[in-house]
């Protein structure tokens, strides 16, 4: 494999595995403790790192997994006090947890591995220079196999407890009721995100597992209404954007993990503005039609109301609706021409409109008669 | 060293120290409001989102002036909270999601800019990077100037419109009622917010500046229930954190100034959660004790109550009695105590007790009010 395609599989892999696990970060409304966790699992990994005095250890990781699971335990300790809110004691704790890390790698680990750049760049084009080799036989570059094998853990957990998952998302009272455990579910679940943003943050650095973690989810909520389907957009919009990610940087010469997240961003606002139902045109689009559809309804209701009574002659001017319905002239040119071309009306020598069949037809429909 | 003295004497102390403690006044006096709001993140994105401005605006000026800078960060941020709205006016997704992709993308987006910037065979762009933690001793006196300037114009907007700001974080609906444009308030105060932020960018960094906006805030919460209180505390709060991790930072080797200061700011924190009177925990767990003390003599009466009845009034009774009567769950001559400091009961020369007239009267009160009294009672003590 060329190094080219090792970053992009590694790429890949770490925002799938990161958009699988976001997903019900974005259901459960708890899209920032992924920002909390993600800065904090390196006070984890710097605690641990002090004690065992290898960069390599995998105990690293079991501690950085930990730490995030701490992260939300003391926010929630924080929550539980009552005397801060929940938005304010995520903000308090993972700052505070981050600052000691940074604070004891610039005064004590300088001269190793660890820095802060690092901590916030990710280093995924160095993915392919560190090796895992077994017995001497180079089996590919290590955060893929570490990356795979967090992606796997992410798809058994879900596919193993999709519908705890689901109940405890959309409805945490029915699933306490039914004895789902919510609470350990919780934890299990803050354990899994974790350990994929401990995974990740080697490959792309603190901020950015956020973007991998959020962004892929959010597009893909915007798209679909349906679970399974969300979870395979998702993936699917993540893996696009390390893709779309890795060959601007490539292109332009710059960090790879700030063009996935950018790539990310621009998927996003794809979505948001041309998504098919939610998308913002398609709303107005939706509301400019709605609007054209009810006047012309309004209309036909205003001419079946005078058809026959004594004041017919002068209600059925398309001059008069200005008066009565306070339409503009020019509203009410169009509207008069829309309704006459779908046939709910004709416009007669004298000036007055009046119904058709059809026409009378829908009004009374609208009025329920 | 002598960091007291230094701070008198030493010039580029004194600006740091300076520098420090006037972001700390500006962001902690509006952090208030963000904190009050439950906006508390929104500083979080605000000062993520900054940083694509900062380098954009060296990029396109070629300057480092720290006002170039500032006024690029304040550009970026504020379209980052204006993105912030867009999403959750005009999609589903909740605050929480919003405020995550802005964060993180505008983040990544500064991060491509700042290693383009980085190859550019420019002396001058070194340093750009020293915005993501923050570095105060780079600090100048003109940039002091900058941030005094700006934060002295963020702080006379919550005076002009103190208001406005409170109606705005206590009862919106309220003020929408009144006519009031509560939308415009919103971005205005959300404006003196981005400005509060990315005066601190320079000293405190991208990454942590939004705990100087919560941190000094949650502190002043504990101590008070008033706005104007809050926010005078909140600020001065913000200045100790400031001027004391700025010095921290200076004094000691390899100690960076951003997540110097966001501890020291915790630290306050912790005090205030631990000690503040009425809603401190440690004032809480005396309380609930006094509280629960209170209960038992409560109970200890009702028996002295209960035995007076049986016998003629002035009949003492043993403190072992009493003891057998609350199934020695209870301490009773703690109870007995507080009884007699209250003059609810009175021990007699043989070290029997007796109930008081005082004390009758109170217990056929809470007789007579029942189980609603006692909670009454227990609830004002």
């Amino acid at each position: 494999m060329s190094i080219e395609l090792e970053i992009q599989l590694v790429a890949v892999v770490v925002s799938v595995a990161c958009s699988l696990a976001g997903v019900f970060l974005v259901l459960r409304r708890m899209a920032l403790m992924s920002d909390a966790i993600s800065h904090t699992v390196l006070l984890g990994i710097v605690l641990v790192f002090f004690i065992t005095r290898d960069i390599a250890s995998p105990f690293l990781v079991l501690g950085a997994a930990a730490m995030g699971v701490a992260t939300v335990g003391l926010v929630e300790a924080l929550v539980r006090t009552r005397l801060v809110r929940e938005d304010a004691s995520i903000g308090l704790v993972f700052p505070a947890l981050f600052s000691i890390a940074v604070i004891l790698i610039t005064r004590y680990a300088g001269s190793v591995h660890l820095d802060t750049d690092a901590v916030l760049l990710g280093e995924i084009a160095f993915a392919p220079f560190r090796r895992l080799e077994v017995g001497g036989v180079d089996l590919g570059p290590r955060s893929l196999w570490v990356m795979g094998g967090v992606l796997l853990l992410n798809i058994t957990f879900i596919a193993l407890l999709y519908k705890e998952l689901k109940l405890s998302t959309f409805d945490p009272g029915l699933a306490a009721a039914l004895g789902f455990a919510p609470g350990l579910l919780h934890y299990a679940f803050m354990t899994l995100v974790s350990i994929t943003a401990v995974g990740a943050f080697d490959a792309v650095g603190s901020i950015l597992v956020v973007a991998l973690m959020i962004t892929p989810p959010a597009t893909a909520y915007l798209l679909s209404d349906s679970l399974p389907r969300v979870l395979i957009l998702s993936a699917v919009i993540a893996a696009l954007a390390a893709l779309v990610g890795f060959w601007t940087a490539w292109l332009v010469d710059a960090s790879i993990a700030g063009c996935m997240a950018s790539a990310a961003g621009v998927l996003f606002l794809l979505a948001f503005l041309l998504a098919p139902e939610r998308g913002v045109i398609a709303v107005a689009r939706r509301r400019s039609r709605q609007r054209w559809e009810f006047a012309r309804l309004m209309l036909a209701i205003h001419l079946l109301h005078h058809e026959g009574a004594p004041d017919a002659a002068n209600e059925s001017r398309e001059t008069h609706l200005g008066e009565h319905l306070r339409w503009e002239p020019k509203f009410a040119r169009r509207v008069v021409s829309e309704a006459a071309d779908e046939d709910l009306l004709v416009r007669l020598q004298d000036g007055r409109l009046e119904l058709t069949e059809t026409g009378r037809d829908s009004a009374r429909k609208a009025m329920l008669v | 060293m002598n960091p007291l003295r230094d701070l008198l004497f030493d010039y580029t102390l004194r600006t740091v120290a300076l520098g420090a403690g006037t972001l700390g006044i500006v962001a902690g006096a509006l952090g208030t409001y963000a904190v009050l709001r439950r906006q508390s993140l929104l500083g979080d994105a605000i000062s993520h989102a900054a940083l694509p401005g900062i380098v954009l605006a060296f990029i396109l000026t070629g300057m480092k002036s720290t006002l170039v800078l500032v006024l690029g960060a304040a550009l970026a941020g504020w379209l980052g909270t204006l993105v912030v709205m867009m999403i959750v006016r005009h999609s589903r997704l909740p605050e929480d999601s919003a405020l995550g992709i802005v964060l993180s993308v505008f983040f990544g987006a500064g991060l491509v800019l700042l290693t383009y910037v980085q190859k550019l065979p420019d002396a001058s762009q070194a340093g750009l990077d020293s915005f993501l933690f923050g570095q105060a001793a780079t600090m100048l006196e003109r940039d002091v100037v900058v941030i005094a300037v700006l934060g002295a114009i963020a702080l006379l907007a919550v005076v002009v419109f103190w208001k406005e700001f409170k109606i705005l974080s206590f009862d919106p609906e309220f003020g929408a009622s009144l006519g009031m444009p509560m939308r415009s308030i919103d971005i205005l105060l959300t404006t003196f917010l981005v400005i509060a932020i990315v005066i601190g960018l320079q000293t405190v960094g991208v990454v942590l500046m939004s705990a100087m906006v919560i941190a000094p805030a949650a502190a002043a919460r504990q101590w008070t229930n008033s706005l104007s209180v809050m926010v005078l505390l909140s600020a001065l709060f913000g200045a100790m954190a400031g001027v004391t991790g700025a010095l921290i930072s200076s004094t000691a080797q390899h100690v960076p100034t951003g997540p110097t200061i966001v501890l020291c700011a915790t630290v306050l924190v912790l005090i205030s959660m631990a000690f503040a009177p009425e809603r401190g925990l440690i004032w809480a767990a005396v309380q609930r004790r006094q509280q629960r003390r209170q209960i038992r003599a409560d109970a200890v009466l009702g028996d002295l109550y209960a035995l007076a009845g049986h016998h003629e009034s002035e009949h003492a009774h043993d403190v072992t009695v009493l003891e057998a009567m609350r199934a020695g769950r209870t301490d009773v001559h703690r109870a007995l105590d507080i009884l007699e400091e209250r003059g609810l009961a009175r021990r007699d020369g043989t070290g029997g007790w007796t109930i008081t007239r005082a004390g009758r009267a109170e217990a056929e009160q809470a007789g007579e009010s029942g189980p609603d009294g006692q909670h009454e009672r227990e609830g004002s003590a």
